[in-house]
């Protein structure tokens, strides 16, 4: 660390270089570390799990026509018979959405029948006594619904429904100590209470988007069956038997009712894709983001190579006489090192800062969390390794310089 | 003389053919990503009507009660049943039309295609002269046909083709949810990007394939589609939205001039005030008229990713911009004998700086071209994705245009820092040197 004086002195010298590499260090940085941030938050909403069991999954959406609002009744009734009974299928239900489906409902939930804001928000769930078994979401606390229980309601007018099965993230929400089970909720602005009969580990609500992930775990099934002609089956098949049911399935539905439409595109999709379909677009961010901080670094690289290389070039016969004055090749290599160790040092300073107002003003732009400062950190120690693995080449061929270079062309 | 920069610049970006590739990647990368993610961006934020979004409005008044009332917030993004018509009827605008969308069940009279569903825009007859909708067939339906209840339908282009095979089919039926309407009209291809006039559909989809007129709709039971927001004892319930507290519709005017802006506003506090005595409306008078560009504006009609890409390529365009004054001062400096010699020979301080800016100049020619390329290969991956929006991302002549003068103009400026630092090399200090 001796040398740092002299390095100060020469980069004097060199001011529009130096600050052009620390610049240019600074930006990456910043940029760098809000783009894995975003990268990393995005991975975490793709991987986020629905708390249902997604293998041998799949799900159809029908719709029959040339009926009114609320005659679809029998009509699913005749539908789940025929594919409860197909060969290949495990277990089916027929709701008004699912997790990752992109559309459903959501309302606001309170506990005490009085009070006028709700403790928190949830989606709705619709289905009859098959939805734990076909999600094959865990039971964690209390029952299933009997099939007794069951009651068929107009979608424009449900009845507040005396018991329901909650999402454990939810059931938390409402009753902090734990006693969920057993008691009584309020949903929407109803007075009448709905009691907890059970609470399943995890459920996911139907969308993904930024303005629901703060309620992502908070469900509700409620005991209902929907009678509109609109529709969402979801179909387990028996293990390693998705393939046939997801050909089955759809003929079957036809084979029962021919006046009813599913669409072509998306209509009939394995969760796999429906995960696929759900996600791609965070999963592009990711990607794009990825190549633009690989590209970024490497360009940044590139810069340090070529300016330092500019740089040795230019005090060959400096080094030469330095060489020659008793350097050992060592004390020159640790000379563009100390010297680029310097720069970047001065780089991630400005970046560090740079990184945190760019964030701070994402935050304003766009739905975005508060950057770590983990990710600054990382991006610090990851900019200045960059800068010494950049330096390293030109550094090498400054020691290798000859003490003879001194007398030349004098 | 240029002649002569040129070929200097071309020998001397020849001599160092890594330095100058890598210049040039990097401004061609920069240029790519800025430029593909700026056409996502000018084609999303695009006006959807040029010519006449000038002069449409979209009023908004508060009926809500005084349940979580803040002040200072917006009115509901949409209108009552009762509002709309009112301010339907009063016609205190050039122009206006109260819709709202929804989905249909259609029965076609062919055996051989199965029923579906199609997307249907209930509105009054004021939408199409309003919004310049072009007809390819017939014409749209009259006020009096609104006031009747008519059982007509203007279908678009695309449903025509699928039920009529194209040809001209006013005069024929359709039936929709067992009611049968007479087709009075066919659309021509009409594609407003963004879709503006309900932001609770699709932004960036095609346009509905039935239009029907909004009382029809009513009568027919036909299904309500898009956001429904009560409050009070308000139920999201379809059969009575006439009298529920809920704002489910979409009202716009056309209004040319400025003098009948601000007439239209004051008009809608008078309104206000009105309902307010009248005890319909609770909240302190809340009105506002947006512009078309405005109300796209306020509501971020432009997916926030689009504008989080746009914002990181230019950064990343800058970080490259940053790199490439950086390698040009590192190659303009290392050739300070060379241009000492020149400036021993009598070549001016200026004439050294033209030179020099013609090289760079060369190099953001070529980063331009390569990077149009990249963001030729960009544009096509962003059509690759699923998004709505994903079929309107095309290179335009503008786009273009813009991306050779960001280019050139980015990289000559990049120039400037290095070429100035060159020029200010004394000849005799190099001249003594070598």
């Amino acid at each position: 660390m001796m040398h740092i004086k002299p390095i100060l002195a020469a980069l004097k010298r060199h001011k529009a270089g130096t600050i052009l590499i620390a610049l240019q260090i600074a930006l990456t940085l910043a940029i760098v570390c809000n783009a894995i941030f975003i990268i990393h938050q995005r991975l975490e909403r793709v991987q986020r799990p629905t708390g249902m069991v997604e293998t041998d999954l799949m799900a159809i959406h029908s719709a029959f026509v040339g009926m009114g609002d609320n005659q679809g009744g029998p009509l699913i009734k005749a539908d789940l018979q025929a594919l409860r009974q197909l060969p290949g299928v495990q277990d089916a239900v027929s709701l008004n959405s699912y997790p990752l489906r992109g559309g459903g409902w959501s309302t606001g939930v309170r506990t005490d029948v009085d009070a006028k804001d709700s403790k928190a928000h949830t989606t709705q769930y619709f289905g009859d006594d098959h939805v734990l078994s076909t999600m094959a979401v865990r039971l964690v606390a209390g029952r299933n619904f009997r099939s007794d229980e069951v009651v068929e309601a107009d979608p424009r007018s449900v009845p507040d429904p005396s018991m329901v099965i909650v999402s454990k993230a939810l059931a938390d929400k409402l009753y902090p100590d734990g006693s969920a089970l057993g008691k009584p909720i309020y949903i929407g602005d109803t007075k009448k209470p709905t009691t907890i009969i059970g609470i399943v580990e995890r459920l996911g609500v139907p969308w993904n988007a930024m303005w629901s992930d703060d309620f992502y775990e908070n469900s509700l099934i409620l005991p209902v069956q929907l009678t509109s002609p609109y529709t969402s089956y979801l179909i387990r098949a028996k293990p390693g038997q998705l393939a046939e049911v997801m050909k089955a399935a759809p003929a079957a539905l036809v084979k029962v009712n021919r006046l009813r439409v599913i669409p072509s595109e998306r209509g009939v999709r394995t969760f796999a894709q429906i995960r696929d379909d759900a996600y791609k677009g965070d999963r592009g961010m990711a990607i794009l983001m990825s190549v633009v901080c690989l590209v970024l670094l490497g360009v940044t690289a590139a810069g340090i190579v070529g300016l330092t290389s500019f740089w040795v070039g230019q005090r060959r016969k400096q080094i030469g006489v330095r060489r020659a004055l008793g350097a050992t090749k060592r004390d020159i290599l640790s000379y563009f090192l100390t010297e680029n160790l310097l720069i970047g040092v001065a780089g991630v300073a400005i970046g560090a800062l740079l990184a945190i107002g760019m964030n701070l003003w994402l935050v304003t732009q766009f739905e975005m969390a508060r950057l770590s400062l983990v990710y600054v950190l990382v991006g610090v120690v990851a900019l200045l390794l960059l800068g010494q693995g950049a330096v390293l080449a030109p550094a090498l061929r400054a020691s290798r310089v000859s003490p003879v270079e001194a007398t030349r062309s004098v | 003389m240029f002649g002569y920069y040129l070929d200097l610049a071309l020998r001397s970006l020849r001599r160092n053919k890594i330095l100058t590739a890598l210049m040039v990647l990097a401004i061609a990368l920069g240029i790519g990503a800025s430029m593909t993610t700026l056409t996502v961006l000018h084609v999303l934020s695009g006006d959807p009507l040029p010519g006449s979004s000038a002069t449409l409005f979209y009023p908004q008044v508060d009926p809500r009660d005084m349940d979580g009332y803040e002040e200072g917030k917006r009115p509901p993004d949409q209108v009552t049943w009762t509002d709309g018509n009112n301010l339907l009827h009063a016609k205190r605008a050039d122009r206006q039309a109260l819709m709202t969308g929804g989905a249909v069940p259609v029965q076609p009279a062919q055996s051989n295609i199965d029923p579906f569903f199609s997307d249907a825009r209930y509105t009054t007859a004021d939408f199409f002269p309003m919004f310049k909708v072009p007809f390819l067939y017939g014409r749209p339906w009259t006020e009096a046909e609104d006031n009747g209840r008519a059982r007509v339908v203007v279908i678009s282009r695309k449903l025509n083709e699928k039920l009529f095979g194209g040809k001209d089919s006013t005069g024929q039926t359709l039936r929709m949810k067992d009611t049968a309407f007479q087709v009075i009209g066919v659309l021509d291809e009409w594609k407003p990007t963004p879709r503006f006039y309900d932001i609770y559909m699709q932004s960036y989809g095609s346009v509905e394939d039935v239009f029907v007129p909004l009382s029809s709709s009513r009568d027919a039971h036909l299904e309500h589609a898009g956001s429904t927001d009560c409050w009070g004892t308000g139920g999201g319930d379809g059969e009575h939205a006439e009298t529920s507290p809920c704002t489910w519709l979409q009202f716009w005017v056309q209004l040319d001039g400025a003098d009948k802006v601000a007439a239209y506003h004051d008009f809608l506090v008078h309104y206000s005030q009105e309902q307010k005595a009248l005890g319909r409306f609770q909240r302190p008078v809340n009105v506002a008229l947006p512009g078309l560009m405005q109300w796209m504006d306020i509501n971020k009609v432009v997916p926030g990713d689009v504008r989080l890409q746009t914002w990181l390529a230019l950064g990343f365009l800058l970080v490259c911009l940053v790199n490439t004054v950086g390698l040009m001062l590192a190659k303009f400096l290392r050739r300070a004998g060379e241009l000492g010699v020149r400036r021993a020979l009598g070549a001016s301080r200026r004439e050294v700086f033209t030179q020099l800016l013609v090289e760079s100049g060369v190099i953001g020619l070529a980063g331009g071209l390569f990077g149009l390329l990249l963001a030729f290969v960009g544009l096509w991956l962003v059509r690759k994705q699923p998004s709505d929006y994903a079929s309107l991302a095309h290179m335009s002549l503008g786009m273009l245009l813009v991306t050779f003068v960001l280019a050139v103009g980015a990289t000559l400026l990049a120039g400037l820092l290095p070429a100035w630092r060159a020029c200010q090399i004394t000849p005799a200090l190099q001249l003594k040197s070598q």
